[in-house]
């Protein structure tokens, strides 16, 4: 069973019950689950996690669906790797790379979209559905097919082929919305209202961001219960960034980090703060479609709407729903937002991949480059435990390389290999 | 009648304007602001419109027209 009480806005306070609603009656704000932590804190321990499944649902009791019998397609647990190649590279020697891109469906999204169809089927819904440029159609139509149920997938009509395929293979509905970026969005958010479908995010919302909370608690987990010194995160709406925060912060005020006592949570549990956690969270957006960098940057309480123009296409999000959440995360960490130029997200990709053997999408460029910059920037000392979230695959935006395809052409013959080869040499 | 529930994001040029005054009276909508935060340079206003689709639509047409950004409520609903 999952341990709530319920939902809660976060701008006015006012609660709700646990249904699939993501905004406030009365003042239009954004709602969040509110756990039972006195609950948890009894039944959650190192022993409890560590004889869990090799998936985000190990992590069970502090998830807002039924683990017990979860959608899973074995999403999360995924390596820590210690980055020897890119941490010389960059003069870090004591880097991590969290790599997210060996979900099932290639991306991070397994996890938001494991707890949203889990929670679905726990209200009754029989479709799911999303609008997508990618990464998240491919998890829902995956995690539906393996739940056994419809899948209503909305996608830009001009969305790359790879992308389609990606998610037509599990085949769901697949609706290719012939309109701009803004007239999708709109005619998505309006769907979400007439039809009873679980809109992963949109009515799911407030469980299906809290799949991101895993990213935090593995990477403490799989550090040995202790948490990074800084972590370097890609961020689109700001959820995930705002999420693995919240998570770390949980274990902390569970008593599950070594050394850390653990501490009632406050009256706002969603921005709750432990002293013990001291990890500095840096944001990277692509230069593109930056909103929550330029506001934190420029020291605005708002984030003003953009309209995204970037090849990271996971990451274009104009109009953040956390982007003001987010800025409030950076500041309680001491951390930062860097918006990444556009013409260093492919080296950031191939700096990846040459010196890890891990290859990345647009996203993760983004985010190797903008660790680049807090390196070179001094932010990140040589010895500080470092910890960056790569958080979907390369073969997802081949076309954002394929400069790299320059084979050596020979005849068939050992005489024409050894004249190339040689000259190549 | 339908109602829907939109983020209207005004740039400094047009913070003054009367635009959700104007919406009202050009159509047939009843705007109804639930949270805002207006400042000198920019600002946003959250609010349900009610009225016939069709008409929200042109409302919200004619709001675009002006230079205002119209947004859904909570943020883009497409992800990556």
């Amino acid at each position: 069973m999952a341990f709530i009480n319920g939902l809660k806005c976060r701008e006015c306070g006012r609660e709700y019950p646990a249904e699939p609603l993501n905004v406030c009656e009365f003042c239009f704000g954004p709602l969040e689950v509110v756990y039972d932590y006195a609950t948890i804190s009894e039944v959650v321990s190192h022993d409890s996690i560590e004889k869990g499944p090799l998936s985000i649902w190990r992590y069970k009791d502090l998830l807002p669906a039924n683990g017990d019998d979860p959608v899973d397609i074995m999403a999360g647990f995924t390596p820590l790797i210690k980055a020897r190649g890119l941490g010389k590279q960059l003069g870090l020697n004591n880097l991590y790379i969290k790599n997210d891109s060996v979900n099932p469906s290639f991306s991070f999204k397994d996890r938001v979209v494991s707890v949203a169809a889990t929670k679905a089927l726990e209200f009754g819904y029989t479709t799911i559905a999303c609008a997508s440029t990618g990464n998240l159609a491919c998890s829902v139509a995956a995690h539906c097919a393996r739940a056994g149920v419809r899948a209503i997938v909305f996608i830009p009509s001009d969305l790359e082929r790879g992308k389609i395929v990606g998610a037509a293979i599990y085949n769901p509905i697949l609706v290719s919305v012939d309109g701009t970026y803004d007239q999708v969005n709109r005619l998505c958010s309006e769907l979400a209202d007439d039809y009873p479908w679980a809109f992963v995010n949109i009515n799911m919302r407030p469980y299906y961001a809290e799949g991101s909370k895993t990213l935090g608690y593995e990477v403490a987990e799989q550090l040995g219960w202790r948490l990074p010194d800084h972590v370097v995160v890609p961020s689109a709406s700001g959820a995930m960034f705002t999420k693995i925060w919240k998570g770390f912060n949980e274990l902390a005020c569970l008593g599950l980090l070594d050394g850390v006592e653990g501490s009632s949570f406050g009256i706002d549990q969603n921005t709750v703060h432990h002293p013990a956690v001291t990890t500095k969270m840096h944001m990277q957006q692509a230069e593109g479609c930056s909103p929550i960098a330029y506001a934190w940057a420029n020291n605005q309480s708002q984030v003003m709407a953009v309209r995204p123009n970037s090849l990271a296409k996971s990451l274009a999000i104009g109009n953040p729903a956390d982007g003001i959440y987010a800025i409030k995360v950076i500041d309680k960490s001491q951390g930062s937002a860097y918006a990444v130029p556009e013409s260093e997200i492919v080296n950031g990709i191939k700096l990846l991949a040459e010196t890890e053997g891990i290859f990345t999408e647009t996203a993760g460029g983004v985010t190797v480059s903008g660790l680049k910059h807090l390196a070179e920037s001094g932010a990140i000392k040589p010895d500080d435990l470092t910890v960056v979230y790569v958080t979907g695959n390369g073969l997802k935006t081949i076309e954002a390389v394929e400069e790299v395809v320059n084979p050596l052409s020979i005849k068939p013959s050992i005489r024409s290999f050894e004249e190339m080869f040689h000259g190549a040499k | 009648m339908g109602k829907q529930r939109v983020k209207f994001t005004f740039e400094e040029t047009l913070v003054k304007q009367p635009v959700i005054y104007e919406l009202g009276q050009k159509f047939k909508i009843v705007t109804n602001i639930r949270r805002a935060e207006v400042g000198e340079e920019v600002g946003w206003v959250i609010l349900e419109l009610e009225g016939d689709d069709p008409e929200i639509q042109k409302g919200l047409e004619w709001v675009s027209s002006t230079g205002v950004r119209v947004d859904p409520l909570g943020g883009d609903v497409i992800a990556g």
